[in-house]
């Protein structure tokens, strides 16, 4: 087990250097350090100085180095738009982000578990087909579209809730959160559940076939033969097996939530990372997203690890595949 | 017997004709094909033309809705073309880029699963691990990446003019090691094989026995894998396009054409959004049906729930 470990750390710490060299090289060949720093209007005879005493004129590797030594002291470099350090501004909103994040999960375990599991234990029922009816167009549904109807009909039409923005925050210690507000928690809405619709028919689907599976069992087939309650079959032992796999993918899954944030904050403008992301696209903030894609390659890199060490402890398996 | 005959006679068409999800869905399909590949002759306008377009009829709403104009059956966009035509051409460079997105990963990803498989060792080793490494981050966001280093590099005229090779190089790169995987997984159950090593005995060169002898025998999973690749790089598309790094106005996909619509959405225009929604959810459904049925049909061991 141990050995696992390492061997998964090692692993993840190589596939942050090659996301660091991605990032590195997009900063080298299109980013413009002098530029960010004086702008257009300085003579090319003192930005050769400004590149000399910056170090841009070292080799490639070296500079790497360098870059690499900073990112792990935190430094990212400077954000050309905001004139503060990319880490800064990225972690200035990241807060949004993660709090949009964090209701879409609730919001994916209370609907899809219940919905999961009921369409399991009575497949042939009305509603256990509509859901999978759902679910299945609901995959072919791109998650702006979702956003856009919610809008019109909420927003526009019906003008119940806000379409635009996080509403009024409240800063506890240092993170800007829209959950203590009413207003906060109204803008959250839309976007969460917007946001969900993404994962929803994939997790109903998974929770479903899993709980299927496990219905065919020879020991719940024992479990009734015994007598025991329905209940006490369905949810004790049952549903317990059920949700191993299904956390494992739940995990794996909250990372791609993130990457389909930068859809649902554009259409939200929703201020958080992704908003940002797009932002910086267009300003041509070079330093800002090479940062961006070190945090967020970061983010993945540690679900991904802790997913998996989490995962060889419950199932010995996995441990052993990989070794040569 | 010709092969005609013997596709009649196939298991693949006795199954297609018991199943009325996927004749519906492939007639869907073929209809929505055959119009974005003639767009010129069956579109009303050609929306291309800027001469033919009016700015004074931007904004024009179904024809059955009050003020709708009778030339204009779903309305008109932003910038006054007729919607039904411009979803049409929309449809065309979105199904373009998507098949061409799938045509460029496969290829790719065929090829180092193929090397993969084949050689193994420490080659086998490399590439896998490239295709791990990729494969930890969403695809979704290696093609938002991409797409926004390639518009910073090449600034954005010049990427709104090369978009559409541009986005099936984004698409494509985003997603190969799907393919690279589902490859080597069945190159290595092939290559040990009594054909393969036949072929290696008659003295065949490595070439000859990768791309003549196995891969034939590696392409059912990647036919099943590609008609859910080609849903999968359409929505990608859109996404791109929705997020101002795809197609521009100018030649719009069904996702810049939403994109565009979005913004006067809260003025009431609600067709602009709507139609093109509608179009590209259709779309993607029955391709996606057609994928899934194509996949319980040629692999009943995968069929789950």
């Amino acid at each position: 087990m141990f050995a696992f470990i390492i061997r998964r750390i090692i692993q993840a710490v190589f596939v942050m250097l090659v996301i660091s060299l991605v990032g590195f090289s997009i900063q080298h060949s299109i980013g413009d350090p002098v530029r960010d720093l004086v702008g257009e209007r300085v003579t090319p005879a003192e930005r050769e100085v400004i590149r000399e005493r910056l170090g841009l004129n070292d080799p490639f590797y070296f500079q790497y180095g360098r870059f690499v030594k900073n990112a792990c002291q935190g430094d990212l470099g400077l954000s050309f738009f905001y004139k503060k350090p990319a880490l800064e501004v990225i972690l200035s909103k990241a807060p949004a982000t993660l709090e949009l994040v964090i209701v879409t999960a609730l919001i994916l375990i209370v609907v899809s578990i219940p919905a999961g599991v009921y369409a399991a234990i009575y497949p042939k029922s009305w509603f256990s087909r509509i859901v999978m009816a759902i679910s299945t167009v609901g995959v072919a549904v791109p998650v702006f579209l979702t956003a856009i109807a919610f809008i019109y009909f909420f927003s526009v039409e019906l003008n119940w809730l806000p379409s635009y923005g996080r509403g009024e925050t409240v800063n506890i210690w240092g993170w800007e959160s829209g959950f203590f507000t009413w207003d906060g928690i109204k803008h959250l809405i839309l976007p969460s559940i917007s946001l969900s619709s993404i994962m929803l028919p994939l997790f109903i689907r998974l929770v479903r076939a899993e709980m299927m599976e496990i219905l065919e069992t020879e020991y719940i087939k024992f479990a009734w033969a015994k007598g025991l309650r329905r209940e006490r079959v369905w949810f004790i032992h049952a549903f317990k097996n059920t949700l191993l796999p299904v956390i494992t993918i739940f995990g794996v899954e909250l990372g791609i939530l993130v990457a389909f944030t930068i859809l649902t904050e554009s259409v939200f403008n929703w201020q958080g990372m992704g908003f940002m992301f797009i932002e910086a696209v267009e300003r041509s903030d070079t330093s800002l997203l090479v940062a961006y894609l070190m945090v967020v390659g970061a983010i993945f890199v540690v679900i991904n690890t802790v997913v998996d060490i989490v995962y060889g402890f419950v199932n010995p398996t996995v441990r052993i595949a990989g070794t040569k | 017997m010709s092969t005609w005959q013997r596709f009649k006679n196939s298991y693949l068409f006795y199954n297609f004709k018991q199943d009325p999800i996927a004749i519906s869905s492939f007639c869907a399909l073929a209809v929505l094909v055959v119009i974005s590949v003639l767009a010129p002759v069956v579109a009303p306008y050609n929306t291309y033309d800027t001469a033919t377009i009016d700015i004074l009829d931007a904004e024009t709403p179904p024809s059955w809705m009050e003020n709708g104009n009778e030339t204009f059956l779903l309305g008109t966009d932003i910038q006054g073309r007729d919607l039904l035509s411009t979803m049409i051409f929309g449809l065309r460079v979105s199904l373009l880029i998507g098949v061409g997105a799938v045509l460029f990963q496969s290829l790719l990803g065929i090829v180092v699963g193929l090397l993969a498989g084949y050689v193994g060792g420490k080659l086998d080793a490399f590439l896998m691990r490239i295709a791990d490494i990729q494969f930890s981050i969403p695809y979704l966001i290696v093609a938002i990446f991409t797409s926004a280093i390639f518009k910073l590099a090449f600034g954005v005229g010049r990427y709104e003019e090369l978009a559409v090779p541009l986005l099936i190089i984004i698409i494509g790169m985003s997603e190969w090691p799907k393919y690279a995987r589902t490859v080597r997984a069945s190159v290595l159950g092939e290559k040990n094989k009594e054909y393969v090593e036949a072929a290696r005995v008659i003295g065949l060169s490595g070439w000859r026995i990768i791309f003549r002898h196995i891969l034939p025998n590696t392409l059912t999973p990647v036919l099943v894998l590609s008609t859910i690749q080609v849903a999968n790089a359409v929505m990608s598309e859109a996404a791109l396009s929705f997020l101002g790094l795809g197609m521009p106005i100018t030649k719009p996909s069904l996702g810049s054409l939403i994109r565009s619509g979005f913004e006067y959405i809260f003025s009431g225009s609600w067709w602009i959004t709507f139609f093109p929604g509608i179009l590209l959810v259709i779309f993607i459904l029955v391709i996606l049906l057609l994928g899934d049925w194509l996949r319980d049909v040629l692999n009943p061991k995968l069929y789950k729930g």
